[in-house]
């Protein structure tokens, strides 16, 4: 079977891994870095992604996009409340949010894309080989529509999506994997834009859940935006400047916000500098330690009732948790330790990456599915429960949250009136009471054959897959005939319009940056190198030492070029490393036919 | 949202006639995997949840030999193990799966398997209706009343003080009532298994065959009637 990868699509970062003799690696850059920042740019040059997209934000803000995972799955009425925080265009078509890049507009899966396809890319290259499959995670309170968005992003960025795996779970499979230990464990997952806590029993290789539960929008970036609401009035009260009005400074001010909260994870006090729109000067302020955890505290508050509410679900006091796992960025800050310490009774686990843990565990469950490891089982559960609108808009619930996965039910349909033709079915999940509270997932109608009132009866069938994702089937009970069901998803692209983004992102890739030269480059410029090295090391004493020195000379610049982006620069360094190394190749070639003539007889050769 | 794959007409007609093999059409006798061509097998829509577990009608089971049993049988149907299987395999791991699922939740759960072991014996499917002890009838009506006068009243002036007081007297009274019934469940469920243990087929075997069911279908109602209620006060007065 082809290479799974697993990959950790973030709100701030995202990782790409995948399993090597046994073990889970992440795929560094060739600065040694992990992590690519899940950032897209648009410059003149087209589109770019990572680190070197990040270094648009505050000179190209209108045209660089972050925390796009926030916006999967949305509408955005979701997300109103926010949008003043992002300095790119928002809004909405058919119930999905799209992003103006220029003169296009683009979903959140698309941007998301873009990211996967860096991160495909660079497997690629690292490997030597081309990758369709992967495995991608999404935080575990993730609902049906974000994660179908999720496995639209991959379909869109040429991957084949072989399991949506949540965060969490995926966090546990590689903490399981090097502590090799039996029991219940908490993992605690605390990123950029999402908070996760899940349960789970670890026994005997088996990874069951016990319960999960969280919020997809509170993290590392919501406490950012306190510290920034904070310094642009004290800007206002100092200089009399509305900072909201400059988006270039606005940015500037979010990532000096986000380095001071990092920093003041290590230090007690660290200075603020903030260079003021125009030319009105610096901003300079102190800020402690002590100030940080009293203005975010009420933030970090928030991730402890999720907590609560999972070890309840998992019938279970915080004595029962032998161990708890901190996953994510934001951990890092002292005052989440403690928190999380004050809840449980005992100091977390922090002996893992907490970047990084997510992409091995995700390498991990590709490798389960690709039949590598075997004694490793993950029984997750669905994290919100499933319904239907019944009469007076009130929810009945199908499937209930933490049911384990894969989960089915079956309900029967039937009509009120004489001939009725369809039953209209609005499908839901959430905890709520009433149909207005909680979210809407999907509508269909079902085909029913006219008949009297009551006569009919269609069995549907929701199940949700180990994905998390719901299926419908229905079946017409009299005639054991089952009906295909054409379901509009709420907040959603449809099937047709998935499809062109594929399309799209095909042509795109032809056009704008030559996206498949670019790899084709990198593969050509990779194996050349590595042959190139294995003849100096066989051959390298054969030719003079300064036709050494230039060789290496050329090794280093395609090695550089081939990190870049253009393929050009990368073909033209391979010409010009063929050119000298031919003397090396011509040595090779007489020394290998030497050889191999030895021992032969003359005879032989005529 | 996603379109699930219709079973494949061979496997669905599986179902029905259980013993042949969708594949190989060989019959099938072991117990989820064809012997000659080793595809995994649908389980049948009439295996019950006990018989899917290798365990007798039983209600008292060993918690530990369920888990031990679920996690065996994850192992044998989990779709990640299918991965690289045919379509065909791939819906019945998922189907077999969720059939799994839905029976440990249902076994694992002492009151639920009750439930599910009266359905079966009992033949009706239906969910069993919820009602109050009769001997509790007034009280419960009395107490819908407290909670209404405190849902309206100010919480923190002495009156809502008062009920709230009172609120709490009640719950951990019907608190105490719970765990009695379910004590009175749990010496029924060990009469059942003593009597299916013993397996006689006299007429005094039947009638306290039919006495155990219809008691433990009384508890089971008044049960659960009062669990809602102390659920929901507590919620109230959390
Ligand atoms: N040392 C630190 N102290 C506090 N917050 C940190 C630290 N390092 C990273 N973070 C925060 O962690 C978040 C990113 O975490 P990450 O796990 O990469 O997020 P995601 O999974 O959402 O992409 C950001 O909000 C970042 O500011
Ligand atoms: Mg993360």
């Amino acid at each position: 079977m082809a290479r799974i990868v697993g990959i950790d699509l973030g709100t701030t970062n995202s990782l790409v891994a995948y399993m090597k003799d046994g073990q889970p690696c992440v795929v560094p850059d060739r600065n040694g870095r992990t992590m690519v920042p899940s950032v897209v740019a648009l410059t003149d040059n087209g589109l770019i992604v990572g680190d070197s997209a990040k270094e648009h934000l505050t000179r190209n803000p209108e045209r660089t996009v972050y925390s796009v995972k926030r916006f999967m799955g949305k509408g955005l009425a979701d997300v109103q409340d926010e949008l003043v925080y992002f300095p790119y265009h928002v809004t909405e078509t058919g119930g999905v949010i799209r992003i103006r890049l220029g003169q296009k507009s683009y979903s959140p899966p698309q941007i998301s894309a873009m990211i996967l396809k860096e991160l495909k890319l660079r497997v690629e290259v690292s490997l030597g080989e081309s990758i369709t499959k992967a495995v991608i995670t999404v935080p575990a309170y993730f609902n049906d529509s974000q994660r179908q968005a999720t496995k639209d992003a991959g379909l869109i960025a040429g991957l084949e999506v072989l399991r949506i795996i949540n965060e969490p779970t995926a966090a546990s499979l590689a903490y399981g994997l090097q502590e090799k230990t039996q029991g219940t464990i908490a993992v605690y997952d605390f990123g950029g834009g999402t908070f996760d806590i899940s349960i789970l029993k670890l026994k005997d290789g088996i990874f069951e859940v016990l319960a999960t539960n969280g919020d997809t929008h509170l993290g590392g970036d919501d406490l950012d935006r306190v510290l920034v609401d904070l310094f642009i009035g004290d800007i206002r009260d100092r200089y009399g400047i509305d900072v909201g009005r400059y988006p270039d400074h606005m940015q500037t001010v979010r990532l000096e916000a986000e380095r001071a909260k990092i920093r003041l994870s290590d230090e007690l006090k660290t200075e603020i500098t903030i260079d003021l729109p125009e030319d009105k000067g610096r901003f300079t302020r102190e800020l402690t330690r002590d100030q940080l955890e009293s203005l975010v505290v009420g933030i970090i508050e928030r991730t402890l009732a999720p907590c609560r509410i999972a070890l309840k679900d998992a019938g279970l006091t915080p004595k029962d948790i032998d161990e708890i796992v901190l996953v994510g960025g934001s951990t890092r800050m002292p005052l989440v330790r403690q928190r999380v310490e004050a809840l449980f009774g005992k100091q977390p686990h922090c002996h893992l990456n907490p970047d990084e843990v997510v992409a091995l565990g995700a390498a991990v469950q590709a490798d389960i599915l690709s039949g590598g490891t075997t004694d490793m089982l993950l029984l997750d559960v669905t994290p919100l429960s499933l319904g239907i609108e019944t009469m007076g808009g009130v929810m009945s619930s199908l499937i209930r949250r933490n049911t384990t996965i894969p989960a089915s039910a079956k309900e029967m349909f039937t009509t009120y009136v004489d001939g009725q033709t369809g039953v209209d079915i609005h499908i839901l999940q959430g905890e709520r009471e009433l149909v207005k509270d909680n979210r809407s997932l999907a509508r269909f109608r079902l085909k029913v054959p006219p008949l009297p009132a009551g006569v009919p009866r269609i069995e549907v069938t929701f199940l949700i897959d180990a994905n998390g994702i719901l299926n419908v089937t229905a079946t017409d009970m009299r005639t054991g005939q089952s009906q295909s069901i054409e379901v509009k998803p709420s907040y959603g692209l449809s099937d047709t319009e998935v499809e062109r983004m594929i399309e799209d992102s095909f042509k795109f890739a032809a056009e704008d940056v030559n996206a498949r030269k670019l790899i084709e480059a990198r593969l050509d410029a990779e194996a050349l190198l590595k042959t190139t090295d294995k003849s100096l090391v066989d051959a390298g004493h054969l030719i003079s030492q300064e036709e050494v020195q230039s060789i290496r000379a050329t090794l280093a610049q395609l090695s550089n070029a081939k990190g870049g982006t253009d393929p050009r620069a990368i073909r033209a360094c391979m010409t010009e490393l063929e050119q000298a190394a031919k003397q090396l190749n011509v040595v090779m070639l007489d020394d290998s036919l030497k050889k191999s003539l030895q021992g032969k007889k003359v005879s032989e050769l005529s | 949202m996603e379109q699930h794959t219709p079973q494949p007409e061979r496997a669905r007609g599986l179902q029905m006639a259980r013993s042949m093999c969708w594949h190989c059409q060989s019959e099938v006798t072991g117990e989820y995997f064809c012997d000659r061509c080793v595809k995994v097998q649908p389980v049948s829509k009439e295996t019950d949840y006990f018989t899917c577990f290798g365990v007798p009608r039983r209600l008292l089971l060993d918690p530990q030999k369920l888990e031990a049993k679920f996690y065996e049988l994850s192992r044998t149907f989990h779709p990640d193990f299918y991965q690289t299987k045919s379509a065909d395999e791939q819906t019945i791991s998922l189907s077999n799966a969720a059939v799994l699922n839905t029976a440990y939740r249902t076994l694992r759960n002492p009151i639920q398997r009750a439930e599910y072991l009266l359905a079966l014996e009992t033949g009706s499917v239906k969910d069993i209706r919820t009602s109050p002890p009769a001997d509790l009838f007034e009280e419960i009506l009395e107490l819908q009343d407290t909670l209404e006068e405190y849902r309206a009243s100010d919480r923190d002036s002495d009156q809502g003080h008062r009920l709230r007081a009172t609120l709490q007297t009640e719950q951990e009274a019907l608190e105490r009532r719970k765990h009695e019934m379910e004590a009175q469940l749990q010496q029924l469920f060990a009469d059942w298994d003593q009597l299916q243990d013993a397996g006689e087929a006299t007429s005094l075997a039947r009638v306290e065959r039919d006495r155990i069911l219809k008691q433990m279908r009384d508890l089971l109602s008044h049960r659960t009637y009062v669990n809602n209620i102390v659920n929901d006060l507590a919620a109230t007065i959390a």
